[in-house]
């Protein structure tokens, strides 16, 4: 009997079967075979297995061990890590947009509606979907960077020789982490970029503080709030998902942790907006956004 | 120990009978795994009786490290049975060869110490797991430190010790917890001549002095040379000392398995490995070039 193929493998794995378990790392060395596989059918494989990796995770939170320290940790890591640059990122969106918007709404004399425009755009699009970038960017290379790092030296065969199951320990707290910080991190985004927008609109365009934040009043509904927090839970998930899992597929030694890194950013960027516009479809359906 | 029954000492140290005692502590039967079309181990059969040491020998890519990944169940057969103990872990699930793992430590060629955490926490890692008390860590992990010569190094990070060390504190961390097995996959590779010795003595220690049994592969036969032929004792004193086996001891704990293309070619003593007329077996002890 021959070793089964690299997707059936690591989908093995990822799931417990007890015949075919094998490594990550191991299964990789039929990367190979992966490589004659068609793009669609190489697509698939590759879904299966972030899926599985998923499933796994999530039915690893009902029974012990659980990793509750570790988890903190990763929130501190992600959640308290990532503020600078997701604020700055929030607060310079916001100014923008109003930069760029201000003088149409003027042209049309509705520049009291800065606010409102600035507000709607802000929450239910760019606050959930920037902030996901830019933790992508940060959160997604590290994660893939570290486990692919400890998959080369060993690391991760070195923790199942030890009795720990690799998926509990870094892949779970990780996971949990970014669902449970991202919606947070977009909060505070949201409102550094109506800060900003407001700053902008009374420094550059001299408009009063109380018309930019009445029009920012009247343009945010519950609806837009639940929206923006239900994108980012989403998008916690696939920069989750997709991190562990290219950074437990490494191979190739230190230019393998540099592949994996680069391939986690970008497709876990990618995944981000089109799932955005997926989910922005679902949420006008659900709460009949988009209605003015 | 050294003199008749090789399985004698498990007896002496406390097996649970005569039976569990002649039960191998590893066994292969049969066993072949490929990787797509390559052979990597073609129909192994082997046996570590308790308190043993293999030394698996043979060219880098030969199959020797497979062997210890499927004695962890890091890796399944193709088909044959693997058994642990005299427990068949073949079909095992992740869950179940947890619980097996716990009585194997596992020294890494490189260490594979976790970076982000210090010497202690590392060697402390399995007792963390297993939620055991404080001092009851403390106090085992400065034992296995003390064993390895290390107990200056407890505060390092991995990052500051040297290739040596990091091999003693991988030894050290496979120990904890008085595992019955411990596997040692090339735990010499890259070493200068006296710190590769340094750990064959500790791999001699726990073959003489701690009846554990164990699978040591290397590419190197000053290795072979070191455990096949000494064998370690305590003196008058408490100290440990080792000895070279002469004319009224032989050591008969200690055998040499040798792989070519994942199959056994010689499977036997140090000396009849080096009076075997096999050619390759003649040109890999001088270290000449095999087709």
């Amino acid at each position: 009997m021959r070793r089964p193929s690299t997707g059936a493998a690591v989908a093995a794995l990822v799931a417990g079967n007890s015949r075919f378990i094998v490594t990550l790392t191991e299964a990789n060395a039929c990367r190979s075979a992966r490589r004659l596989m068609d793009p669609i059918t190489r697509f698939l494989s590759e879904l299966q297995e972030v899926s599985l990796l998923i499933w796994r995770s999530f039915t690893s939170l009902f029974s012990r061990p659980r990793y509750v320290s570790e988890t903190v940790k990763q929130m501190d890591l992600i959640g308290v890590g990532s503020l600078p640059i997701v604020l700055l990122t929030g607060f310079f969106t916001g100014g923008v947009l109003v930069l760029q918007v201000y003088p149409t709404l003027q042209y049309y004399g509705i520049q009291n509606e800065a606010g409102n425009s600035v507000a709607t755009s802000l929450i239910r699009e760019l606050g959930p979907v920037l902030s996901a970038l830019m933790v992508s960017g940060r959160i997604g290379a590290a994660i893939s960077a570290e486990l692919g790092a400890m998959v080369v030296s060993q690391q991760i065969d070195a923790m199942r020789a030890l009795g720990t199951d690799p998926v509990r320990k870094l892949v779970v707290p990780r996971l949990v982490a970014l669902i449970l910080m991202l919606p947070l991190l977009t909060v505070a985004a949201d409102i550094m970029g109506l800060i900003g927008g407001g700053v902008v609109a009374y420094g550059m365009y001299d408009q009063d503080y109380n018309v930019f934040i009445n029009s920012v009043r009247g343009g945010i509904s519950t609806s837009d709030l639940v929206s923006g927090l239900i994108k980012p839970l989403f998008f916690g998930l696939i920069i989750g998902s997709v991190a562990c899992h290219k950074g437990l597929t490494t191979t190739g030694g230190t230019v393998g942790v540099g592949r994996s890194t680069t391939d986690a950013v970008v497709i876990a960027s990618i995944w981000v907006i089109i799932f955005d516009f997926f989910l922005s479809k679902a949420m006008q359906y659900l709460f009949d956004l988009g209605q003015l | 120990m050294f003199e008749a029954d090789p399985y004698s000492t498990i007896s002496s140290n406390g097996g649970s009978s005569v039976f569990s005692a002649v039960i191998p502590a590893i066994e292969f039967q049969d066993v072949c795994i490929s990787y797509d079309d390559n052979v990597i181990l073609d129909h192994i059969d082997l046996k570590v009786g308790r308190g043993d040491c293999k030394i698996i020998l043979g060219r880098s890519g030969g199959g020797k490290s497979t062997i210890i990944r499927l004695i962890l169940g890091l890796l399944k057969p193709d088909s044959g049975r693997i058994l642990v103990d005299g427990e068949d872990i073949t079909d095992y699930s992740e869950p179940e060869m947890m619980l097996v793992r716990q009585k194997i430590g596992m020294v890494f060629q490189e260490g594979a110490l976790f970076d982000s955490i210090s010497v202690y926490e590392n060697v402390a890692y399995r007792l963390r797991e297993q939620h055991r008390t404080e001092d009851e860590i403390e106090s085992e992990v400065m034992r296995m430190l003390e064993f390895v010569d290390l107990t200056d190094a407890v505060d390092k990070m991995p990052i500051e010790l040297s290739g040596g060390m990091r091999r003693r504190v991988g030894i050290a961390r496979a120990l904890i917890g008085d595992p019955t097995i411990v596997l040692f996959d090339e735990p010499t590779a890259g070493l200068d001549p006296p710190t590769a010795r340094t750990i064959c003595e500790l791999a001699i220690k726990l073959r003489d002095l701690q009846s554990v049994s164990s699978i040591f592969v290397t590419h190197e036969m000053n290795n072979v040379t070191n455990l096949s032929s000494e064998y370690a004792t305590v003196n008058e004193k408490g100290e440990v000392v080792f000895e070279k086996e002469g004319e009224n001891l032989c050591l008969i704990n200690t055998e040499v398995l040798m792989l070519r293309n994942g199959s056994i070619i010689f499977n036997g003593t140090d000396e009849k490995l080096r009076m075997s007329s096999d050619p390759y077996v003649t040109r890999f002890i001088r270290g000449e070039r095999s087709n």
